[in-house]
């Protein structure tokens, strides 16, 4: 039963040896990985930034993607949410036995794929196995670093009223795609995760200003949740309009379907960007003119009155209030 | 209450259909429909077509729509 | 999407707009019979566009909202059964019962799976021999004849381990009970439309008849809200009284009549009990003798203890029409869609909760 992942894997003898070896060195193959030392060294200077998640996604392979494409532009997305360059990644894996070995390296090939198109390296990692039914075939932890650059200050306490708010393209595409996997759902369409690194999209933006206040990524809690976010760190509130959110039709289906919101659902490829202004047409540009954020859009403004709160203007020109994600999204009847 | 989505049937299959929402599919049941045929739209509610939308009354609601947005613009 | 995006076109709701603002002189109250149509009001802000002379109440049009504590609590109880598997719409999840809700007792362990339709019950069952699938029958007639085909499927493909616990609710009885009650004053009710898809328009007739009282069976698109407005304001104007539809793509006045007919197979009438509104004659549907065998309550011997209602809680009266969310002293203080204490916070189209995350009064 060699294709199959085993406790023995993780036990730290032979069977591991093997797995970090064949799978893990050959496909990241980098010098700060090769040696197998217990901590990378690496020397980098400037202002650091630093993260960490955990992606626990299910099904592991989706349209559009896998757990694994998922964990690193995940992370080189949180960096690239500061402003900072994305440089080197950890990974750790815990493996449900019984995991196919063909499966693993499936993931640890994209792993590789997608650091190398955001240009990252993996620099130390780990695997555990554990019992059947101690996790779901496959959890990712991961922690990145990168440096930001001189002169860039961004945070979700820097919206000022009177700047608008870009989004970078149609929202919902990632947990559409997942949900149509789900048991019980099955769905089918062509829609796709959009997964994908946001990191020279942001160098692009903070080429054309580097006065950008906000950067975040509506990962879970969608578009909805990362605007109140930003309203309540930086006390204003935010107006968007509806019919400037970009939306695909498949989305919007699925989400009348199962009775969501598409403001609510999960994206991993888009980010919402807080700029003066003044520099809202040169970032919108550049925006518009880097690869993942070919659709982008300005779809609101900051103001001063109500710290706190998003509302939307709906179709009909009246104005209702847009709060976070409460709870689970649940398909729903009625 | 009861949210229902306009349907396409694309393929019926005995009892069942294959049927395209906005460029999703799904499988749907015709119990509730059995005279519904492929190029009906149909309401889907919780996977079952529970009626079959009516393309002309539809298209009779909105030119009424639109006669009255005129209308609305002529006189304002 | 075709049928949808056509009507939700701005363009098109300045003109119903401006029309219903130049009709509209009387004074007049409407209910929204139907929590899908309140998500559409609140969800597209259209009682702000809507003139002064007009308000809205929302009615006990929310299968959840209504579903009363003793049910949701048999529910939990079916959930403590080794070889049950629950599935259940979603909506049902969060709803608190007595003493626990079915997002609890999933997370202590009970087998509770949502699904989006009773055509994968189903197969949950099929796909499940050893276990015995219980599925959660809420809604109303719209979803009851699909609860009724799948109990039809059943027995014809021999599937015996799955069972229906049937909490359905019909329509037309309990509007009767609330408007013979006298305690909420209307001038127009929005009908539902996708429970009139399968019942028709005639079922309503006997509100414009007996109660004087205007009836638009409405669509849930933003247009087919304020079409279903702008003609229940034409009849008051003019001073009738009339059952018409402005749903006419979807609703056909004589109904469903295959969707009718293996309801009728299936269901008999009985009494049930409302939230809020109590024990209303012939308003639930109970399974005939013929298919008694798919009852869960006489399948397995549950005791769900006695039912409690949340202290403070006033859904009952805004369920009626007679009180709104923010009447409740609990309302956005004790109680929010992250700690609901009744269902009408709970469930997306129920009042509260519409109130609470679209902003009731909030004027942008
Ligand atoms: S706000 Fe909460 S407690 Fe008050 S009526 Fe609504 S659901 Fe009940």
């Amino acid at each position: 039963m060699k294709d199959k992942i085993l406790l023995a894997h993780g036990s730290g003898g032979k069977l591991a040896h093997e797995l970090v070896e064949k799978s893990f060195v050959k496909a990241f193959s980098n010098p700060f990985l090769a040696k197998l030392d217990d901590s990378a060294v690496i020397d980098i200077s400037g202002r650091l930034a630093f993260t960490t998640d955990s992606y626990v996604v299910s099904p592991i392979f989706f349209p559009g993607g896998d757990i694994g494409k998922l964990a690193v532009f995940g992370t080189v997305n949180d960096l690239a949410m500061s402003g900072a360059h994305p440089l080197y990644l950890s990974l750790s894996f815990i493996i449900e036995e019984g995991l196919p070995l063909d499966e693993l390296n499936q993931i640890v090939n994209s792993v590789q794929k997608a650091a190398q198109e955001a240009g990252v390296e993996i620099v130390t990692g780990d695997t555990k196995v554990v019992n059947r039914g101690s996790a779901d075939r496959l959890f990712i932890n991961t922690a990145g670093v990168g440096i930001i650059p001189d002169g860039v200050d961004i945070s979700g306490s820097n919206a000022r009223p009177g700047d608008k708010v870009l989004l970078s393209g149609t929202i919902g595409d990632h947990g559409i795609a997942v949900l149509s996997q789900r048991e019980g759902l099955r769905f089918s369409t062509k829609l796709e995760s959009d997964c994908a690194p946001l990191n020279s999209l942001v160098a692009e933006m903070l080429n054309a200003s580097p006065n950008i206040h906000c950067l975040r990524d509506p990962t879970r809690g969608g578009l909805a949740t990362s605007l109140n976010e930003l309203a309540k760190q930086s006390k204003v509130s935010i107006r968007i309009e509806e019919e400037k959110i970009p939306v695909r039709e498949e989305v919007l289906a699925a989400c009348e379907m199962l009775g969501f919101d598409p403001l609510y659902v999960a994206n991993e490829g888009k980010l919402v960007a807080i700029v003066p202004p003044e520099d809202a047409d040169k970032v919108l540009g550049a925006m518009r003119g880097s690869h993942y954020g070919k659709s982008a859009a300005i779809i609101g403004e900051v103001r001063a009155e109500h710290p706190g709160r998003v509302a939307m203007k709906t179709c009909l020109g009246a104005s209702r209030i847009v709060d976070m994600l409460v709870g689970d999204l649940l398909p729903r009847i009625c | 209450m009861c949210l229902a989505i306009p349907a396409l049937i694309k393929v019926i299959e005995d009892k069942e259909a294959e049927a395209e929402i906005g460029g999703i599919t799904r499988r749907i049941s015709l119990w509730l429909t059995p005279e519904a045929k492929v190029g009906d739209y149909v309401l889907v509610h919780t996977g079952y077509a529970i009626n079959i939308l009516d393309e002309e009354e539809a298209a009779e609601t909105l030119s009424l729509l639109e006669e009255i947005a005129g209308l609305a613009e002529e006189e304002g | 999407m075709k049928f949808v995006s056509e009507f939700r076109r701005s363009e098109l709701a300045e003109g119903l707009i401006s029309q219903i603002h130049r009709k509209s002189r009387t004074p007049a109250r409407f209910m929204e019979f139907c929590g899908g149509h309140t998500v559409t009001i609140f969800r597209y802000g259209i009682r702000q566009v809507l003139p002064r002379t007009l308000d809205m109440v929302s009615g006990p049009g929310c299968p959840i909202c209504v579903t009363a504590n003793a049910d949701l609590d048999k529910a939990i109880a079916l959930s403590q059964i080794p070889e049950v598997i629950i599935a259940t719409f979603g909506d049902m999840l969060k709803v608190p019962g007595s003493r626990s809700s079915l997002q609890e007792v999933k997370a202590d362990g009970a087998d509770v799976h949502t699904v989006y339709s009773t055509m994968d019950a189903l197969r949950m069952a099929e796909e499940n021999p050893t276990k015995s699938v219980v599925f959660l029958g809420i809604g109303f007639e719209t979803t009851a004849p699909t609860i009724a085909a799948s109990i039809l499927q059943a027995e014809e493909k021999g599937i015996g381990n799955y069972y229906v616990l049937s909490m359905h609710k019909l329509c037309p009885p309990v509007l009767r009970a609330i408007l013979d009650s006298g305690e909420v004053k209307l001038h127009g009710l929005i009908c539902p439309g996708h429970v009139s898809a399968i019942i028709g328009s005639y079922p309503w007739e006997f509100i414009a008849r007996d109660y004087g009282i205007p009836c638009v069976v409405s669509g849930f698109e933003p247009l087919d809200i304020l079409q279903c407005v702008d003609m229940l304001v034409d009849q008051i104007e003019n001073g009738e009284s009339r059952v018409e539809i402005a749903y006419r793509r979807g609703v056909h006045p004589e109904g469903n009549q295959q969707a009718l007919k293996l309801m009728e197979q299936v269901f008999e009438p009985c009494p049930t009990q409302w939230r809020g509104i109590g024990e209303v004659p012939d308003s639930g549907l109970k399974l005939r003798k013929k298919y008694q065998h798919f009852d869960a309550e006489l399948a397995f011997d549950i005791d769900p203890g006695p039912a409690y209602e949340p202290v403070g809680c006033i859904c009952g009266d805004i369920l009626r029409g007679v009180k709104t969310p923010a009447d409740c002293q609990l309302f956005g203080k004790a109680c929010t869609p992250e700690h609901p204490v009744g269902p009408c916070m709970v469930s997306s189209e129920g009042s509260c909760s519409a109130y609470y995350l679209y902003g009731g009064g909030f004027e942008g």
